[in-house]
């Protein structure tokens, strides 16, 4: 909200600088976003009229003007077409400095001198127009010579531009940052001026009013004006509107207009002779009205369902055929609207529901001024208030305007003002520190609330400005900001709390940690990939899934919730390529989501209003993918990377299966299942990237290979999925380890880590087995290869001798014999 | 004059015949021209059509028409078939089994890693509070509309709704289902837990993946990372809150770092603050990153709000305590300068490779 300081100074006195009041105002939570001064650097500037346009030889861009600006003939060169001789324009003479710190100096271009520069309304930072020069022509009647300022009626002034916070309704008026100021600095607030019914007519003998549903509508006043002449404002009034970044209309919407900046109360004129029956009336809007709207648009009434809460209550104005006239307190409608001829006005000031007046701006995107502040809470009290500020202001101009006496005046349901209970110690418990009960009442009263005693307690009634403020504890909560807030926050101590519980990091964490960490040391660049990915993209490794869409996406390439962390790498991967860095190993932990309907696991969630309704949200699964993108890399180096993390992570058992079946993403024959051998737990996959996948979203790539490793951090962390091996530490035999070389001829269907775990299991004596090398060639038997094992063995408790050795060599020949490999 | 076209069909039906003798791509490519192309029959008699008379020419320029597209189909048909075939014998011969790796002999190149920024930072932070005394925990990015707004004092149409930019999911009845705006609804997950698990106090930091409707540029992305924090105890007040916030500002950002609030709102603290701390760019003496105010704007914290403590079921007459908020990645982008915060998502190496 834009307020100028010189209104502000109007309601309090203020003889601080204006950055000091932005420190002010900024710890008051009235935050400053910017300062504009207004009129600055045009002090020099003067009107001069046009009295002679000639070409320069050369140059058809610039052209010589002469202008007279009071003191003689002055030439000055000059870019801009949109003027003629005899028009008024503004000039900066040589030394004026234009806001923004421009400095004009005389300047020679193709051998002409400028002694000034004619500007534009943009160059005198009053408009954003910069379509050639400001012809004052078209705005005043402007007189040779005349200092700018005072020929356009500028005073200059500084507007502060306020971020208004959602709980303070009073502060979208100038009013109430006045009394907020008036109460941090201990000043006196004036009240402005106001009039008085006047015309000894009473009302409701020309109008009438009535508040048909009083749950939408807490008041409704009605007041008629007579004798009114619509015209321009006076230009105390025009500047008023404009530094609010408003536009002039006319004098009665200005008086609307600036009733509304200053006190927060929105009003809407109507002319009286275009209200059907000279009544208005509110109600809820029935199914099937329609409003055509200030702004043109037509609109349906009553019509909810755009998402929780939308209720489709509308409140409307109707006129006495009761058709509808306006959307309350939210834009009006174009039939009874103030026009030139308009004698009588028919002035409504009200107060609607705010919930009501929220919802039905936000169905209808539709947000203006008046809802913006309706929706809020308006001060129920400040109906009649603002007309009686309305007449004075509209007076102005109009000096013989007449307010009828009695105005009307109907009640519905207001909110109720809480009583809240702020008990003896309650400002300490809440801020940490005891504030003088002084200093609290000062506050409170500066602020309009109202106080009792009730033994040790303080019973606070909030002001009608505040609806923001709530009851009970909530309410209570809501004092003690209010509190700190004129107390200032700066001035509350701070403490930092101890307690003795631990802090720490679940077993989750540590573990994403170091599985972070692993990677990372083994050469991978953490990257980020979208969430959010397109169809197209979806669909290239899961067409038959279900897609989790999102409903109001900013673009078509991120309305799914990717189900792979896959495709987004590999395309990372490409554009690295193309910069010429694609060797390089990319990693992402990230979560990947499966639709309700697909999800093997439902995901229930309390929703619906008050999270009374169950509902099934998408599977969230936190995966690792990594693509190995280095020349070489393939799935061997896939599967190296798994076993250095599988060792890591202290895995006991997890096998590497090489699969038949596609896997989404994965070359279809070069992918392996990675899964608990005990507990039969899918950890994850192993092996290359699809080749058709790496053509497809590169293009030009065909015949790269990319190692991928795909890991479920669920599984993985899932302590009765994936068995660890034991805490227990087990101290190696002091007796030397024997070691056997077994050469096993193994059928490919015979998997080289199942045999290597039965020969592990095979004797207590041993140690370990270790595959050293594979070989597959003609003098095998088709179907089979060679599986070189290292099997080491000892005995905690004496060197074993050769025979037992060779005993238990043989022993391990008849288990590999048992799974159907043979001794070569 | 017999017809140019007389022996067409047997003409065709050859060079059908030639196409399913082609047993490769290649020969398939090597063959196209005299199939289908310039040196075809099918050139040869559109030349000769020439020599027609004008009305037999249209009628015979047809046939030939319709017999050339009948040879591409084939043509085409049976590219597709020898692709696919190809493809089956190559990827058989790629064939690997990934259990047979005899992983000490695999070529391992030496490569150096690097950790995201978002993570580092995210570890850092975690870091710093878990030395507090706080515990971390996670929460889901998709939210119902209680856990991200409702139970959090923000009730359906509320104009303070207004505050976030909300993605919609497209799951049950509309705007019910949302991809959570900010980190805030695992704190209503973590109340309930502490609640049935009678776990409280509760002292936690919660960071994670948001999104906003927001079209991305140099200083937002729609797609952020927040750290929540949430401390549930007994005499909690606003001093422990601003003295928590002071110690992180200090232990993260530097001794030289000072933290200030000023009042705010949210709907689900209540008294509300911005906290804002000494510009790290110019130590507080005012540049262009700060307006010159020597301050920058990190997160909003506040007095967990008793409508807060009514919807998760815990007693305000027992229990108080604060939450706050800030982004991860404002963090990442204060500490390293970034200019342009998209550099984040488009994972060049160039920029990754910076950061160990």
């Amino acid at each position: 909200m834009r307020i100028a300081l010189s209104w502000l100074q109007e309601f309090v006195g203020l003889r601080e600088s204006p950055d000091e009041l932005r420190a002010v105002m900024d710890d008051l939570g009235l935050v400053v976003e910017g300062i504009e001064h207004v009129g600055a650097g045009l002090e020099s500037v003067v009107v001069a009229r046009i009295d002679e346009i000639s070409p320069i030889a050369g140059a058809d861009r610039i052209r010589r003007i002469k202008v007279d600006a009071g003191h003689g003939p002055l030439e000055i060169v000059c870019g801009a077409m949109n003027f003629s001789v005899g028009d008024h324009v503004p000039l900066a003479p040589v030394g004026a400095v234009l806001p923004g710190g421009f400095e004009i100096a005389e300047r020679r271009m193709k051998g002409v001198v400028s002694n000034g520069m004619l500007c534009s309304a943009r160059e005198l930072g009053l408009s954003d127009d910069h379509d050639g020069l400001m012809v004052l022509d078209h705005l005043i009647a402007p007189v040779v010579g005349q200092p700018l300022l005072e020929a356009l009626d500028v005073v200059p002034d500084v507007i502060f531009d306020i971020s208004v916070e959602g709980n303070r309704p009073d502060a979208w008026s100038v009013a109430g940052v006045a009394r907020d100021l008036a109460t941090r600095l201990g000043r006196p607030l004036s009240a402005p001026t106001l009039a008085q019914p006047n015309a000894g007519a009473v009302t409701s003998s020309v109008a009438q009013a009535a508040i048909e549903d009083e749950e939408l509508c807490g008041r409704l006043t009605v007041s008629v004006l007579r004798k009114v002449v619509v015209g321009p404002s006076p230009a105390w009034i025009r500047r008023r509107v404009e530094s609010a970044g408003m536009r002039s209309i006319s004098n009665v919407v200005d008086a609307s207009n600036l009733v509304m900046i200053e006190l927060g109360q929105p009003t809407h004129p109507y002319d009286l002779a275009h209200v059907a029956g000279q009544t208005i009336r509110v109600r809820r809007a029935r199914t099937g009205e329609r409003l055509e709207t200030l702004d043109g648009v037509v609109r349906e009434l009553a019509k909810g369902g755009r998402g929780l809460g939308d209720t489709g209550v509308d409140c409307v104005i109707v006129d006495g055929d009761d058709v509808v006239i306006g959307l309350a307190g939210i834009m009006g409608g174009a039939s009874s609207e103030i026009s030139q001829s308009t004698t009588e006005v028919l002035l409504e000031s009200a107060f609607f529901d705010p919930m009501t007046i929220a919802r039905s701006a936000k169905h209808h995107g539709l947000r203006s001024e008046a809802s913006n502040r309706f929706e809020r809470g308006v001060d129920p009290q400040l109906a009649l208030r603002a007309v009686a500020r309305f007449v004075a202001i509209l007076r102005e101009s109009v000096p013989d305007l007449e307010w009828l006496d009695e105005p009307i005046d109907l009640w519905g349901v207001v909110p109720e003002l809480p009583s809240i209970t702020l008990r003896d110690g309650d400002v300490e418990r809440s801020l940490g520190v005891a504030i003088d009960e002084d200093v609290v009442v000062e506050i409170l009263e500066g602020l309009g609330f109202s106080l009792r005693r009730s033994g040790r307690d303080l019973i606070v009634v909030p002001s009608t400005a505040r609806l923001d403020v709530r009851s009970g504890a909530a309410g209570r909560a809501d004092v003690i900001e209010e509190i700190a807030r004129l107390y200032s926050y700066r001035r509350l101590p701070r403490h930092t709390p101890t307690w003795p519980q631990p802090g720490g990091l679940s077993e989750r964490q540590v573990l994403r940690r170091l599985v972070r960490d692993v990677v990372v040391d083994l050469g991978a660049t953490e990257a980020w990939t979208p969430s959010l990915g397109s169809d197209v993209d979806f669909e290239l490794l899961h067409p038959q899934l279900r897609r989790v869409r999102i409903t109001n996406p900013l673009t078509a390439e991120e309305s799914v919730l990717r189900a792979t962390m896959i495709t987004g790498l590999v395309r990372a991967w490409v554009r690295n390529v193309e910069r010429g860095t694609g060797d390089v190993v990319l990693s992402e932990m990230g979560v990947v989501f499966t639709h309700p309907d697909d999800a093997k696991i439902p995901r229930p969630s309390k929703g619906g209003v008050q999270g009374a309704v169950t509902l099934i949200l998408p599977n969230e699964n936190e995966r690792l993918t990594v693509i190995l993108g280095r020349e070489l890399d393939d799935a061997l180096s896939a599967v190296a990377l798994w076993s250095v993390l599988a060792g890591r992570l202290g895995l006991a058992d997890v096998v590497v299966r090489s699969l038949k079946e596609p896997v989404p993403g994965f070359h279809q024959t070069r992918c392996a299942e990675l899964t608990d051998r005990s507990t039969g737990a899918l950890i994850g996959h192993v092996g290359e990237v699809d080749d058709e996948l790496i053509a497809t979203l590169s293009g030009a790539l065909g015949g790269r290979r990319l190692g991928l490793v795909d890991i479920d951090l669920d599984a993985l962390a899932d302590q009765d999925r994936v068995i660890r091996r034991s805490q227990v530490a087990q101290i190696p035999s002091r007796y030397p380890s024997a070691v056997v070389d077994l050469a096993l001829v193994a059928p490919e269907s015979l998997n080289a880590q199942d045999l290597a775990n039965a020969l592990r299991t095979a004797s207590p004596l041993v140690e370990s087995v270790q595959l050293f090398d594979v070989y597959r060639g003609a003098t095998l038997e088709h179907g089979t290869r060679s599986l070189a094992y290292r099997v080491r063995f000892s005995s905690p408790d004496r060197t074993l001798s050769e025979s037992e050795v060779s005993k238990v060599r043989e022993h391990l020949i008849e288990v590999a014999q048992s799974t159907g490999a043979n001794l070569r | 004059m017999t017809s140019p076209l007389a022996n067409l069909q047997s003409q065709i039906d050859e060079l059908l015949a030639r196409i399913a003798s082609l047993e490769s791509l290649e020969a398939l490519r090597a063959a196209e021209p005299s199939l289908t192309g310039k040196r075809s029959v099918l050139s040869s008699l559109q030349k000769s059509l020439g020599g027609l008379a004008p009305e037999e020419r249209s009628d015979a320029g047809a046939t030939l028409q319709g017999a050339r597209r009948h040879v591409e189909i084939a043509l085409e048909d049976r590219r597709v078939e020898l692709a696919r075939e190809e493809r089956r014998i190559r990827l058989q011969a790629d064939r690997l089994d990934l259990g047979d790796v005899v992983v000490q002999s695999v070529r391992w190149p030496a490569t150096v890693g690097h950790r995201g920024l978002v993570p580092s930072t995210q570890r850092e932070l975690e870091d710093v509070f878990v030395g507090m005394g706080f515990t971390v925990a996670d929460g889901p990015e998709v939210e119902s509309d209680w856990y991200n707004f409702e139970a959090l004092n923000i009730p359906p149409a509320h104009p303070a709704r207004g505050m976030w930019d909300t993605f919609y999911v497209d799951l049950g009845e509309p705007e019910t289902v949302v991809l959570r705006t900010h980190t805030s609804p695992t704190q209503i997950h973590l109340m309930e837990l502490a609640l049935a698990q009678e776990a409280l106090p509760i002292h936690s930091v919660m960071p994670g993946r948001c999104y906003r409707r927001d079209t991305p540029d140099a200083r937002h992305l729609a797609t952020f990372h927040q750290i929540e924090g949430l401390v549930v105890d007994r005499d909690i007040t606003f001093a422990d809150l601003a003295g928590v916030i002071e110690t992180f500002t200090r232990s993260y950002f530097g001794s030289d770092i000072e933290s200030r609030l000023r009042p705010a709102y949210f709907p689900f603290t209540e008294p509300s603050a911005e906290f804002e701390i000494t510009c790290t760019i110019c130590r507080g003496d005012g540049c262009r990153t700060c307006s010159q105010t020597g301050w920058i704007e990190l997160g909003g914290c506040g007095m967990l709000d008793p409508a807060v403590f009514s919807a998760v079921g815990l007693d305000a007459d027992e229990w108080s305590g604060f939450a706050f908020g800030f982004g991860i990645d404002r963090c990442a982008q204060m500490r390293y300068q970034i200019g342009d915060m998209r550099a984040l998502i488009e994972n060049d190496v160039r920029f990754l490779g910076q950061f160990s």
